[in-house]
């Protein structure tokens, strides 16, 4: 069971490039799950525990409201990591992931990976360094979306 | 090279020949050139400008006039001087005689379901251009590069353009503000002309040494009472040009399109700005500034008509682009005006733009020099990159 | 005058009409496909109809309002009238997208360059047989439209796979939904992004580059065509190029204000290009990925 899932760990973008050690780190918090369509992977203000490495399927980053139903923020695909709350105090998610369709995804244990992390700071670093290159993308599409691109322009 | 018939001209002049007019043979080249049934238009002076005009004898042309021009400055003055082309360019370039300020393109008239489409006849009148300079010349060049050679040509340009008569006035009396030489345009005739004169005055007297630089101008000239030009009037007219050459001091640095080419990112475009006007002063002067409108009207009785007008890069209504111009600030609007013609012309039409007649700076109303703002561009290019500091 | 100053004449046509003189054409159909978009069908009222590559444009006359350029969206395949798609956002536009069918409208075109897609065009950087990329942004599709016809024609005889990434602002933009589902049933992988999702939108929401790691075409032999406004076209094309697209085969439109199609009015300049006669399609590689990313203001 665990040499498949670090075979699963090692197909996912996030462990490219990580040594066999982190990767068994990595290995040693997670494990592999399924959802289906409409299920929430993550809900908003729960306690940012466990996160996601998508591996098929789709997922809505989204905020509901009482007047509009469930507001999709964005929606992420396989490779993505679902869930960074759970890398800052005070642990709790501010959006809700919930399956387009059904997904298939590593459910990485936070608390663990940040314990891990705090005692070899080299593996903490590696993990931090990989989650910031999907924050970095994802902020910057936020901000070109920002400009609201093919929206009307006649009014400079 | 010289000539060798006498008077009576039993042989046409071809192009090479060289022969002497005094005043009176200047006149009847004139007269010859209006039986020849030419519009014959040349400088002459109007309000205190040396302006194009028509042009029936040689006392129709600036006799005793110069001209001082500095940046920002221009003023004629009359003095007690035979010449007649003691000046260097008036405000007034040749452009408007082939790509008029103004031209109607077309006129629909509603008939019944449908319209009617009435396009002005093409004037062609046979023009003569009538002491125009080496430089104003080169620029008709570069126009044509634009308008006539393109995938579409002017129709219009072309038909106004294609049969002028050029005799040219080579340039004894540039002004502060020319550098043709370090364009390569004067002060001397090369080609492009029927004739090509050039002012004498001196222990030999007052005449003119023209030079045939086309069948029809030997054909023209062979008509008119001239003499031999003997080895003094050539040494006369190598003198004119040597002396035109050490007299103008400004000049355009000869890297200046690879240098603006990689200065988009001037703050020197901000500076400028902060000078210029954005009056488009510049962009009408210019003898090879191109830039037109397209656009409707209409008249009372329901006829749309559309116009072609001169335009300028300088308008914030030139780059508009559906909500808003592209070149928003002055700076940019100056940077697109110097670029194009100093650099991106080059790309476009295989030529520069710029022909170093100087009246952008004769013009600009506060006097801004696009020879001096291209050596601080050019002097920015050599100096050594900045060290980059932390980031 | 001497012989060294060439005066050569094209004109737009042999029978003498000026080059900015309009062919009367009456439109045909009108359908109005999003809340400002129009596609308007015009047929000449007499003479052929004028072929047209995809990605050129033609200049439409509004008469009595004026002129503007406006790209072609039907297909040199399609058998009915020549279309295009009008987006109402300034005067002209606006008194095109309230045309009624019979009205008449002034056509001059084409004009510029195209997306190398034509049958005739031996050295297309397009049509090397490897899969071709469409990035769409917004009403960018609609000079598109045509290229895609070709592209999915192609595909079915034999051609490259066709991948279709489309970024709208929100559901209710999407243009041309039929054809989508249509190309998507010819073989092409169709994948649509908005910027905000609505609350029956079921698909992605996203910038338009976030489609291109699902799309799965192959990188190393693709070849792309990206029209949308600047900013998006200057992502996707870097986003391409870091997946290992070859930049001389990736063409993006370019678009500045064009008022006389003929290179000569000097308005739709941008650094070397004439963007009438040089453009609308350039190459990305080389002078326009810097172009695209210099300031202009």
């Amino acid at each position: 069971m665990s040499e498949s899932m670090a075979d699963l760990v090692r197909s996912h973008p996030v462990a490219a490039g990580l040594g066999d050690d982190a990767v068994a780190l990595l290995v040693g918090c997670a494990k592999n799950v399924a959802f289906n369509a409409d299920e929430l992977l993550i809900s908003e203000g729960a306690s940012a525990d466990t996160f996601y490495l998508l591996r098929r399927g789709h997922v809505a980053i989204e905020v509901h409201s009482p007047e509009r139903g469930a507001l999709v923020i964005e929606t992420v695909g396989p490779g993505a990591v679902v869930g960074w709350s759970w890398l800052v105090p005070p642990y709790r998610w501010t959006f809700d992931a919930r399956a387009l369709e059904p997904v298939g995804a590593i459910a990485i244990d936070g608390a663990c990976l940040r314990t891990k992390a705090l005692s070899d700071p080299a593996f903490g670093f590696a993990m931090l360094s990989k989650v910031s290159v999907e924050l970095l993308e994802r902020l910057q599409a936020t901000r070109l979306r920002l400009l609201d691109l093919y929206g009307r322009t006649d009014v400079q | 090279m010289v000539e060798t018939t006498d008077n009576s001209a039993v042989l046409a002049l071809r192009p090479g020949d060289v022969v002497v007019l005094s005043r009176d043979g200047l006149d009847a080249l004139i007269s010859a050139l209006r039986e020849a049934d030419y519009d014959v238009t040349g400088p002459t002076v109007r309000n205190a400008a040396i302006v194009l005009g028509p042009v029936s004898s040689t006392s129709d042309l600036p006799v005793g006039y110069r001209d001082e021009q500095s940046a920002g400055r221009y003023r004629v003055v009359k003095e007690d001087d035979e010449r007649c082309f003691q000046w260097a360019v008036g405000p007034g370039s040749w452009k408007g005689e082939f790509f008029p300020s103004k031209q109607e393109q077309w006129r629909a008239v509603r008939s019944g379901e449908t319209y009617t489409f009435v396009e002005p006849r093409f004037e062609s009148p046979s023009l003569a251009i009538f002491g125009a300079r080496p430089c104003e010349v080169a620029a008709i060049g570069v126009l044509d590069k634009v308008l006539s050679q393109g995938t579409y040509g002017d129709a219009r340009y072309v038909s106004r353009r294609r049969d002028l008569f050029v005799v040219v006035a080579e340039c004894g009396a540039p002004a502060s503000t020319c550098f043709c030489t370090s364009m390569g345009t004067g002060p001397g005739a090369s080609d492009g002309f029927d004739l090509s004169l050039s002012e004498i005055s001196d222990a030999g007297g007052h005449r003119f040494v023209v030079r045939v630089g086309s069948e029809r101008g030997g054909a023209i000239l062979s008509t008119v009472a001239r003499e031999r030009a003997s080895s003094e009037d050539l040494v006369a007219r190598e003198r004119l040009l040597e002396d035109a050459e050490t007299t103008m001091s400004r000049r355009m640095p000869s890297g200046i399109a690879a240098v603006l080419a990689h200065s988009q990112e001037s703050p020197r475009w901000s500076e400028i700005a902060e000078r210029c006007l954005s009056c488009a002063n510049c962009t009408l002067v210019c003898p090879t500034c191109f830039c037109s409108d397209v656009h409707d009207v209409t008249d009372l009785s329901g006829a749309v008509i559309r116009e072609r007008t001169w335009s300028s890069c300088f308008d914030l209504e030139h780059s508009y682009l559906h909500g808003g111009s592209v070149r928003a600030s002055g700076g940019s609007r100056y940077r697109q005006w110097m670029t194009h013609k100093l650099s991106t012309w080059w790309d476009q039409f295989d030529a520069s733009g710029c022909v170093g007649c100087g009246r952008c700076i004769a013009w600009c109303p506060v006097g801004i020099d696009i020879t001096e703002e291209a050596a601080l561009f050019e002097q920015d290019a050599q100096l050594p990159e900045p060290e980059a500091s932390a980031r | 005058m001497s012989s060294d100053l060439r005066l050569d004449v094209t004109e737009s046509d042999g029978d003498g009409r000026g080059a900015l003189t309009p062919i009367l054409h009456r439109v045909v159909s009108r359908h109005q496909e999003t809340a400002d978009v129009t596609i308007l069908a015009l047929e000449p009222l007499s003479g052929p109809r004028l072929e047209v590559r995809p990605g050129q444009f033609n200049m439409l006359t509004a008469f009595g309002v004026g002129e503007v350029a406006i790209s072609v969206s039907s297909a040199p395949r399609d058998p009915g009238p020549i279309q295009h798609s009008v987006r109402d956002v300034g005067q002209v536009t606006h008194a095109l997208c309230r045309s009624r069918v019979g009205d008449l409208i002034g056509v001059r075109g084409p004009f510029g360059t195209d997306w190398r897609v034509s049958l005739d065009d031996v050295n297309s950087p397009i049509l090397s047989g490897g899969d071709v990329v469409v990035m769409a942004g917004g009403i960018g599709l609609a000079p598109l439209r045509g290229a895609v016809h070709e592209l999915v024609a192609r595909a079915r005889e034999g051609g490259g796979r066709v991948f279709v990434l489309i970024g709208a602002r929100e559901p209710a933009q999407i243009v041309f939904n039929e054809d989508l589902a249509a190309w998507e049933r010819d073989g092409a992988r169709v994948l649509v992004s908005v910027d905000r999702g609505s609350p029956q939108w079921r698909g992605r929401v996203g910038l338009v580059t976030t489609l291109l790691a699902d799309a799965g075409f192959d990188a190393s032999s693709a070849a792309a065509l990206i029209c949308g406004p600047e900013i998006m076209m200057r992502f996707s094309a870097r986003a391409l190029v870091d997946m290992g697209v070859d930049p001389h085969r990736i063409l993006v439109s370019l678009e500045r204000n064009m008022q006389c199609g003929l290179g000569w009015c000097g308005h739709c300049q941008l650094g070397p290009f004439i963007l009438c006669r040089d453009g609308p399609v350039v190459p990305y590689a080389g002078v326009v990925s810097h172009l695209l990313s210099e300031r202009e203001r």
